[in-house]
């Protein structure tokens, strides 16, 4: 480089020449050049956004190389609650312990015997230390390890006490969400394990296939919806038919087209009724009825654009949707699917996002967990804000289907419910899951304070038997007088 | 202590290397030539200072700290004895290239002792010889006019190689790619790459009609075709962009460009339906966990540059060696890993900052053969650089190159030595041209005035005669 480039180019004209004559050369230059600008973007963008989906894998061992250097730091519920922390015995050795043992399982999770849960998810903040600069330097003098951050939940204990005692000894799941932000507030499932105690009963767990303790049912759980699917053949029948407020239907207790007769309830006979009674008394003839008519490609795509079939937005692991009827399906196959039976299966937590749409004027909040990332001093490191995740309906649609849930608690199957001091909206079910008839699935799914919603509440109890103490509602009903303060 | 020194040399070192960069590109804008001098000297000197700083920490954290020591004080030698030879010897030489050169075998020897001292050694061992032979191409460039007159002696010789490659990759079943001689393992297709710019910038040179594009395309689409069939993926798509850029630059006709990138995109969808082991690569690109068997060594990558973040864990403070064979395709990873994100990027600008200065250089060159052969090894450096760190970090399907200069490897490190070396021959030919070219000027003017002088005589003595009317007639 000395100074060429310059070099008999005073000539305006020899200048242009040379220009021209180089054209290709800047040409190819600028194209390299602007393809790794692209390169270098997209390293900025990993770094950025992408890299912590990464870190957190499961497959990442670099994890541990921090837990030489970091003690983990604690999992606090919304209230400041210790969910889970490190104890660090005289000798040096760690333990983790969980305050509130089986309570908060299968969402903390645990962090031996590989990891589960929040100790998975929010493992790499746990063991990254944002401790003031100094705190650090001096422990790096004195050679003692560093705290790691803190990860406080959107879980608030109460909630997750009323749901985890209302629940009992059935097997099934409690979701409660905030519709208006996505928060979690609180995730049961049944039956559960005790964290603290995982190393010496983990062969036992895993080995207990009849009741799968370390699965998360409220996520990963996959159920036939039963009655509670009545929201979507709802609202695909309003999406079909726009006069549907002058649908009217005569139940006779039960409906046959061609070989398939579906069955009211109990054999209930409902008489005259409109779609809003169809709903409240959750008639399955005036809904296999509307099954009938409604056209199957497009119910699927309804489906599908409420989550059914996708990758649900989840903290936490979760599990897909199914929803199988389309053009080609028959009479049968529609009659059972407009009343949430057939191949139709859902999570609860899925059930919650629907119920949170509608409870928010059809916006579906991103749902998370975590609410902020802070030191050990309490300063935080990162905030999470409320984001918005997609528009499932119209606010037309979410309010005409607040409307239909609304009947089902002041006319319908959920009358329990219009008692307490505050409203509700909702819709039960029951699904039928083998062939043994005597024993259903119960459900419900509603949120509460109708003008301004408050809370989302979805509940599934297994194998209901009659037994009252089996019910979804009554659980439900717990967890909205835990939240209002009646306990 | 050591924990305060790696935890602050961290920073210490981006901030350097960020001077460094910023050097590389400032210089161009620079036309005082006491400035430029100025800036580059202060690149040596910085390169110096990151050299030492990494060989603290390592000497700090690593075992063998007499090993160490030992070849610190060896590397720093042979980075002075080229800088000083390659001043005095071919004072015309680009500094910059020099630098940049040093610099990224600086890198490469940090990255190389922290993660594999005794393939650091063997390293340097074979940067020392590349760098001798390498002394003598410029003057061989200089000396030898009739390089432009062997097109088919350079295209018979590297489709031999190549094909001897193929039957070595056929009998152990596409594992091998290189031949053992001894302690040394050669590969080829390095070698091939010099060859092949060579035979192209020879065979357009010669001509740019439509007959002979024709029959050198055929011969170019020979060599990838091997390539392709000995599952050395990145090095045809090397070979076969080198040639679509030195084609649309000779010819000057866009046309062959769109021609060629069509024909390059069926070729690619063709390959992936036909390679089992395309169809591979395409997918861990697109899911490296889904296929975890083969996405390992991608997964670990990202793992790696993802934990490092902007600042990186720290020399010795991370986990590079996770990454299978980190030493070779992989080592972009670990220098993001624990040099930081930050360092990583400002080393890809290295590099484009060597590459904008041979197409700088290509530009400057009046004779087109030489403008061919730079903008050749140009691109085929760049697009190197770019197949390998665009590989590791999933931004396109990994192609398993090499990154030059910092990858562990006796054939790609003389293979660059040699690329760098004729770009030098030819910066100094340049510089030759120059000097002939002013030359020229200064006979020229002189040339006139001379004839400017006769004129004027010659027209006084008219004159004169004019004056005189009938004294000839």
């Amino acid at each position: 480089m000395t100074g060429r480039a310059a070099t008999g180019d005073h000539n305006p004209e020899k200048k242009r020449k040379k220009r021209n004559r180089n054209k290709e050369f800047a040409v190819v230059t600028y194209v390299t050049i602007a393809l790794f600008i692209v390169l270098i973007g997209y390293i900025g963008y990993f770094d950025l956004y992408r890299s912590n989906d990464f870190i957190n894998s499961p497959y990442n061992d670099r994890q541990d190389v921090y837990a030489d250097k970091v003690t983990r730091g604690e999992i606090l519920a919304s209230g400041g609650q210790v969910l889970a922390k490190t104890e660090t015995a005289d000798d040096g050795t760690e333990t983790r312990q969980y305050p509130y043992a089986n309570v908060f399982a299968h969402v903390v999770g645990y962090d031996s015997n590989g990891k589960a849960g929040l100790e998975s998810e929010e493992n790499f903040p746990l063991l990254t230390s944002n401790a003031f600069f100094l705190e650090k330097i001096q422990n790096d003098l004195q050679n003692k390890k560093n705290t790691g951050d803190n990860v406080v939940t959107t879980m608030n204990v109460n909630l997750q006490q009323a749901a985890y005692e209302a629940l009992g000894s059935n097997k099934g799941a409690v979701v409660v969400m905030e519709p208006s932000t996505g928060k979690i507030l609180a995730m049961v499932s049944k039956p559960d394990y005790d964290p603290n105690t995982i190393s010496d009963s983990w062969s036992g767990l895993n080995s207990d296939t009849d009741n799968t303790p370390m699965l998360n049912r409220a996520t990963k759980g996959l159920y036939p919806p039963g009655s509670v699917f009545k929201i979507l053949t709802a609202l695909e029948f309003m999406r079909e038919d726009s006069n549907y407020t002058d649908y009217t239907y005569n139940c006779t207790g039960s409906i046959t087209q061609g070989e398939t007769t579906i069955q009211c309830f109990d054999g209930t006979v409902h008489g005259e009724e409109d779609l809003t009674l169809s709903f409240a008394h959750s008639c399955n003839s005036s809904f296999a009825n509307i099954g009938l008519s409604l056209n199957g490609d497009s119910f699927l795509s309804t489906c599908e654009s409420m989550l059914f079939n996708k990758d649900l937005p989840c903290p936490l692991g979760s599990s897909q949707s199914q929803f199988k009827e389309n053009g080609s399906s028959g009479y049968a196959v529609k009659m059972m699917t407009a009343m949430g039976q057939g191949e139709t299966l859902v999570s609860p937590y899925h059930m919650a996002l629907i119920t949170s749409a509608v409870a928010n004027g059809g916006t579906l909040m991103t749902p998370y967990l975590v609410d902020r990332i802070q030191n050990d001093a309490g300063t935080v490191v990162t905030q999470n804000e409320p984001a918005v995740y997609k528009k499932l309906m119209t606010s037309e649609e979410a309010a005409s289907l607040t409307q239909l849930m609304s009947a089902v608690v002041s006319e319908g199957t959920a009358v329990e419910l219009s008692y307490g001091d505050y409203s509700v909206a909702g819709k039960t079910g029951t699904a039928e899951y083998s062939s043994d008839k005597t024993k259903s699935h119960s459900w419900f799914t509603g949120f509460s304070n109708i003008d301004n919603p408050d809370i989302v509440v979805t509940v599934i109890v297994e194998g209901y038997d009659g037994n009252r103490n089996a019910r979804a509602i009554p659980i439900a009903k717990s967890v909205f007088d835990a939240y209002y303060g009646n306990r | 202590m050591t924990n305060i020194i790696v935890e602050i040399s961290k920073y210490i070192l981006i901030i350097l290397f960020a001077i460094y960069t910023y050097k590389c590109f400032s210089v161009f804008r620079d036309i005082d030539y006491l400035k430029r001098r100025s800036i580059l000297r202060t690149q040596s000197g910085l390169t110096f200072a990151i050299h030492f700083i990494a060989f603290l920490v390592l000497y700090l954290t690593m075992d063998d700290k007499p090993t160490v020591l030992i070849f610190y004080a060896s590397q720093a030698v042979l980075l002075i004895l080229t800088i000083s030879l390659y001043t005095t010897l071919y004072p015309k030489a680009s500094r910059l290239v020099l630098n940049n050169m040093c610099m990224l075998i600086v890198i490469g020897f940090i990255m190389l002792t922290r993660l594999n001292i005794d393939k650091a050694i063997r390293q340097f061992m074979m940067i020392t010889v590349s760098i001798i032979i390498s002394f003598f191409i410029p003057v061989l460039i200089r000396r030898m006019k009739s390089l432009r007159n062997f097109k088919y002696a350079y295209a018979i010789a590297g489709i031999v190689f190549l094909l001897a490659v193929l039957a070595l990759a056929t009998v152990t079943g596409g594992a091998k790619l290189s031949f053992s001689l001894g302690p040394v393992s050669i590969q080829p297709s390095e070698f091939v790459k010099i060859l092949f710019v060579f035979y192209v910038a020879s065979s357009l040179w010669d001509s740019v009609d439509f007959k002979n594009v024709l029959i050198t395309s055929c011969i170019a689409a020979v060599h990838v075709l091997i390539l392709v069939a000995s599952t050395d993926l990145g090095g045809a798509v090397i070979f076969f962009t080198v040639y679509l850029i030195m084609l649309y630059v000779a010819t000057r006709k866009p046309a062959y460009l769109a021609g060629g990138i069509l024909a390059g995109c069926g070729a690619a969808v063709l390959a992936y339906k036909l390679f089992r082991h395309v169809r591979i690569r395409v997918a861990v690109w697109k899911d490296p966990f889904a296929n975890w068997d083969y996405g390992y060594q991608v997964g670990q990558s990202l793992f790696a540059i993802g934990t490092g973040g902007w600042f990186g864990m720290g020399l010795m403070q991370g986990m590079p060696d996770k990454i299978p064979v980190v030493t070779n395709d992989f080592i972009f990873s670990a220098i993001a890993e624990e040099l930081g994100g930050i360092f990583a990027l400002f080393l890809i600008l290295v590099c484009v900052s060597c590459y904008v200065m041979f197409l700088n250089i290509a530009m400057q060159i009046h004779d087109q053969f030489y403008k061919l052969i730079a903008l050749g090894l140009g691109t085929c450096y760049i697009f190197q650089v770019f197949l390998n760190i665009g590989g590791v970090t999933k931004f396109i399907p990994s192609t398993g190159v090499t990154l030059p200069w910092i990858s562990y490897g006796g054939s790609s490190i003389m293979s660059t030595a040699i690329m760098f070396a004729i770009i030098q021959g030819l910066y100094i030919l340049r510089e030759d041209e120059d000097e002939e070219l002013e030359r020229r000027k200064a006979l020229e003017r002189r040339r006139q005035q001379h004839e400017a002088r006769a004129q004027r005589r010659r027209e006084t003595v008219r004159t004169r005669s004019n004056d005189r009317p009938g004294r000839y007639r």
